[in-house]
């Protein structure tokens, strides 16, 4: 309520607000109330179990892939799903899928966590790669293109890797990490691109429904400081490290905006998204119409999908082909990652806000 | 993230190649990029590309930044504001419109512009034979919010000497200038109306609920001048930075369903309908006009902001430095939700509606069946009210009115407004004007004045309702 930020309090032996047992340990972001961690581990897995119930997002029996990169998000997700799963009986099978993008003592560190995560959680690992799929590796393509453009392939190429490792594990889902500060970040930045289609879809907790493999998102309304948090006590074992082609710490304007608002008005976060899911949008703006790729027979709405059109220039020794608008524009009317230009207002670039 | 993220957790910089602009959002512009032959005139820099005779000029910010010279600017600037006021009807020869003047830029422009038209259907007046066409009737009020706001009150008498001489110089024909304080929403016989407002606007707790309840207020009192002195429109000065700014913040505050409602170039859900015709205007451009023709601006001391409205502002400023067709795109937009139906002027029904409207209503499908109506709105911010947030008033079984009215307002002044616990709404309650609390008049739902119906016995009777 007052914006101005609580005074700091001396919290010498304040109890716990929840429970009115424990010493408080933590001031919840989402909620600002002081709460000891117990209450803490229980109120952050009881919304997320909340939001699966009332979501419906899994049916009993359902075979499920988790996207697991080694990062906090994930490793949070793989953590808590599971303790969901065997504490309240969802019955779903559940699997790590992880993409190797070959990006040497980065990617290949990050894996080995992943690795340990299949052997604590018990969840099975499939790790599919660049390499397999598209015969090259990261490091073979920024050695052609350079640091510039890599985003571009980074982003679509996983995407597609993910929906084929999840067409591998024949599962029914696939789940993301995506948590509320992403979704409210996506919600701006398709206001700030004036992209009505895709901020009418782009609060939903599941996409994808008419297309092969359903996504779905349980952290949509779980705060990214609160991931943090319960990987930091729960001393989960995850990976930190920035991508070594990702050089810039840069945030992006839009989440560092969101991180401000946070600040003032933690509700903020959950505001703009219960304004993404309110927005008055026509049912006829639609995306554009969905085929299949002709050369791999992935899911595209152009005579060949992105990821072919990027492999063709590669092959072809033309890597710029199909990157950014109005050059050697093939087909990239769906390209998110040369439409914008100079310092950017997104604070991922490879597309994985484009859910 | 999971599937990706951290993978490239990518900060790494855009393709700063394409660093051109993006295409030209306002239809006007993209109109204008048609037919002039903008882009095939490669002989020089700095010559005006719509005359091709003047220097161009630049500063103005926005798509069209150094591509006028200084007449094809005013021209211009003068263009965008005359289609929006014709291809809406917002003023039609028979209106009497209300100007509202803050002293600020945008207003003065809008008061500028209201005059020249007036002053040109004037001289079509005296030099038609027939006289059948009237000339439509302007009045300016200015909102004198000193009981609220650190204005010194030499600084505000001054202000007022500047804006009377700004008026004056504005004829023929006259136009009437209303001073108003705020606290004039509160029912004239009310002799400590200043105090109790004061006591209203401390009651908001939260810095950002302050700045936005005096915002609703002014609103109120322009809208009980205009009824008071008869005018039958509204004139704001809200420009797109402005409306920018908007967009971004009901975006922060959870109004998205209502947001549509406040971006178009018509609000009649008011008694007397809002206009905006300078929906289109960029702020540097309004600003440069002011330096070009030396109208006189007055800047009041007022406090600073703090909260969401300036976090916004600063992030908006900020992407417009970055692209500068970004507070355009930002307002296209938040143009493309659906529209509500009293985002038109009402009385126009089909037949009447003047071409240029039809067209352009065709055009951005404005068609009353595409608005769809909305059932209720909220009794302190007039938003409408999504069905999740109308509360079913038979469950308030205590039927006290200050709980009936907290209960009927939306989640987001619920939240940055309203006092939380029960005894702090009930003194809130009594703080606030009749006019506001006599809101529920504009229910038109069925439903609930239905609900109304059934706890009538427990509302307060309002002896005091002043519309
Ligand atoms: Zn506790
Ligand atoms: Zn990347
Ligand atoms: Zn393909
Ligand atoms: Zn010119
Ligand atoms: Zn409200």
């Amino acid at each position: 309520m007052d914006e101005t930020g609580a005074k700091p309090k001396r919290s010498g032996a304040r109890l716990c607000c929840t429970c009115n047992q424990r010493r408080a340990a933590l001031k919840r972001p989402k909620t600002l109330e002081q709460i000891c961690r117990e209450c803490f581990y229980d109120v952050f897995e009881e919304e997320i179990h909340q939001v699966i119930v009332t979501n419906q997002l899994f049916k009993p029996g359902e075979r499920v892939a988790l996207g697991a990169s080694g990062g906090k998000d994930s490793t949070v997700l793989a953590y808590v799903l599971s303790k969901l799963n065997k504490k309240h009986n969802y019955g779903l099978d559940l699997f790590l899928l992880s993409v190797d993008e070959g990006i040497t003592g980065y990617r290949d560190d990050s894996l080995e966590t992943v690795k340990r995560n299949e052997i604590q959680y018990g969840l099975p690992l499939k790790i599919i790669s660049y390499k397999d799929l598209y015969g090259w590796t990261m490091d073979e393509i920024v050695k052609v293109i350079g640091l510039k453009n890599n985003c571009t392939f980074c982003g679509v190429f996983r995407r597609q890797a993910l929906d084929r490792g999840a067409a591998f594990l024949k599962v029914d889902k696939l789940v993301t990490g995506h948590n509320a500060d992403d979704i409210a970040e996506t919600v701006l930045l398709n206001i700030l691109r004036g992209d009505i289609a895709r901020l009418s879809r782009c609060t939903s907790i599941t996409t994808g429904e008419d297309g092969p493999i359903p996504r779905c998102k349980p952290f949509k309304y779980t705060y990214e400081k609160e991931i943090v948090m319960y990987a930091y006590f729960k001393r989960l074992d995850y990976f930190s490290t920035e991508c070594i082609y990702s050089p810039n710490a840069y945030r992006g304007f839009a989440r560092e905006f969101i991180k401000d608002l946070e600040r003032i008005r933690p509700r903020a976060i959950l505001d703009i998204i219960k304004s993404g899911e309110n927005f008055r949008i026509s049912t006829t703006t639609k995306m554009p119409e969905q085929g299949t790729c002709e050369r791999c027979g992935y899911i595209s709405s152009q005579k060949w999908c992105k990821a072919c059109v990027l492999l063709e220039g590669l092959n072809r020794g033309l890597p710029k082909l199909g990157i950014g608008k109005g050059r050697i524009s093939v087909n990239d009317s769906e390209d998110r990652n040369g439409s914008d230009r100079g310092k950017s207002i997104a604070s991922k670039q490879c597309g994985t806000l484009d859910f | 993230m999971a599937c990706n993220g951290t993978g490239c957790k990518s900060n790494c910089y855009k393709d700063e190649e394409a660093g051109v602009a993006e295409v030209a959002s306002c239809t006007q512009s993209a109109e204008r990029t048609k037919s002039g032959a903008a882009e095939a005139n490669p002989i020089s820099d700095t010559l005006c590309i719509k005359c091709k005779v003047n220097e161009a000029i630049s500063g103005y910010g926005g798509i069209d930044d150094g591509r006028f010279c200084a007449d094809c600017f005013r021209n211009n600037l003068f263009g965008k504001f005359r289609f929006s006021v014709t291809s809406n009807a917002m003023i039609t020869p028979t209106d009497k419109v209300l100007v509202a003047f803050s002293g600020g830029p945008s207003s003065r422009v809008a008061l500028q512009f209201v005059h020249d038209m007036q002053h040109r259907a004037l001289k079509n007046f005296d030099a038609s034979r027939d006289r059948s066409l009237p000339v439509f009737g302007v009045g300016v009020v200015f909102i004198d919010e000193s009981s609220v706001s650190p204005i010194p009150s030499n600084e505000l008498e001054k202000a007022v000497k500047d804006i009377s001489s700004i008026v004056a110089s504005l004829a023929p024909p006259t136009k009437e200038l209303h001073v108003v304080p705020i606290e004039a929403v509160y029912s004239s016989e009310s002799s400590d109306r200043r105090d109790k407002l004061i006591k209203l606007v401390n009651a908001v707790s939260d810095s950002t609920g302050k700045e936005d309840i005096l915002l609703y207020l002014r609103m109120l009192a322009l809208q009980k001048v205009a009824s008071e002195f008869g005018y039958n429109r509204l004139v704001l000065g809200s420009c797109i930075s402005r409306i920018a700014r908007h967009v971004i913040s009901a975006t922060v505050k959870g109004q998205g369903y209502s947001l549509p409602a406040d971006v178009q170039y018509v609000d009649a859900r008011w008694d007397i309908p809002v206009v905006l015709p300078l929906r289109d205007c960029f702020a540097q451009e309004i600003n440069m006009l002011c330096r070009l023709d030396g109208l006189k601006t007055l800047a009041l001391s007022t406090s600073p902001h703090s909260g969401i409205n300036s976090l916004v502002s600063s992030f908006v400023q900020l992407l417009q430095e970055e692209n500068p067709s970004r507070e355009s795109t930002i307002v296209r937009t938040a143009g493309k939700l659906i529209p509500f139906h009293f985002n038109r002027i009402p009385e126009i029904v089909d037949g009447k509606v003047p071409l240029a409207t039809q067209r352009r209503q065709k055009r951005y499908s404005l068609k009353s069946n595409e608005s769809v109506s909305s059932e209720s709105f909220c009794y302190l911010c007039n938003s409408p009210l999504d069905k999740s947030e109308t509360v079913d008033l038979s469950n308030l079984e205590n039927c006290r009115s200050s709980d009936i009215f907290g209960a009927s307002c939306c989640s987001s002044c619920r939240f940055q407004i309203l006092p939380r616990d029960t005894t702090s709404l009930e003194q809130f309650y009594t703080l606030l004007p009749h006019f506001l609390v006599a809101r529920s008049k504009q229910v038109n739902n069925r439903n609930l004045s239905l609900l109304r119906e059934q706890i009538q016995d427990c509302l307060l009777s309002d002896s005091e309702d002043e519309t």
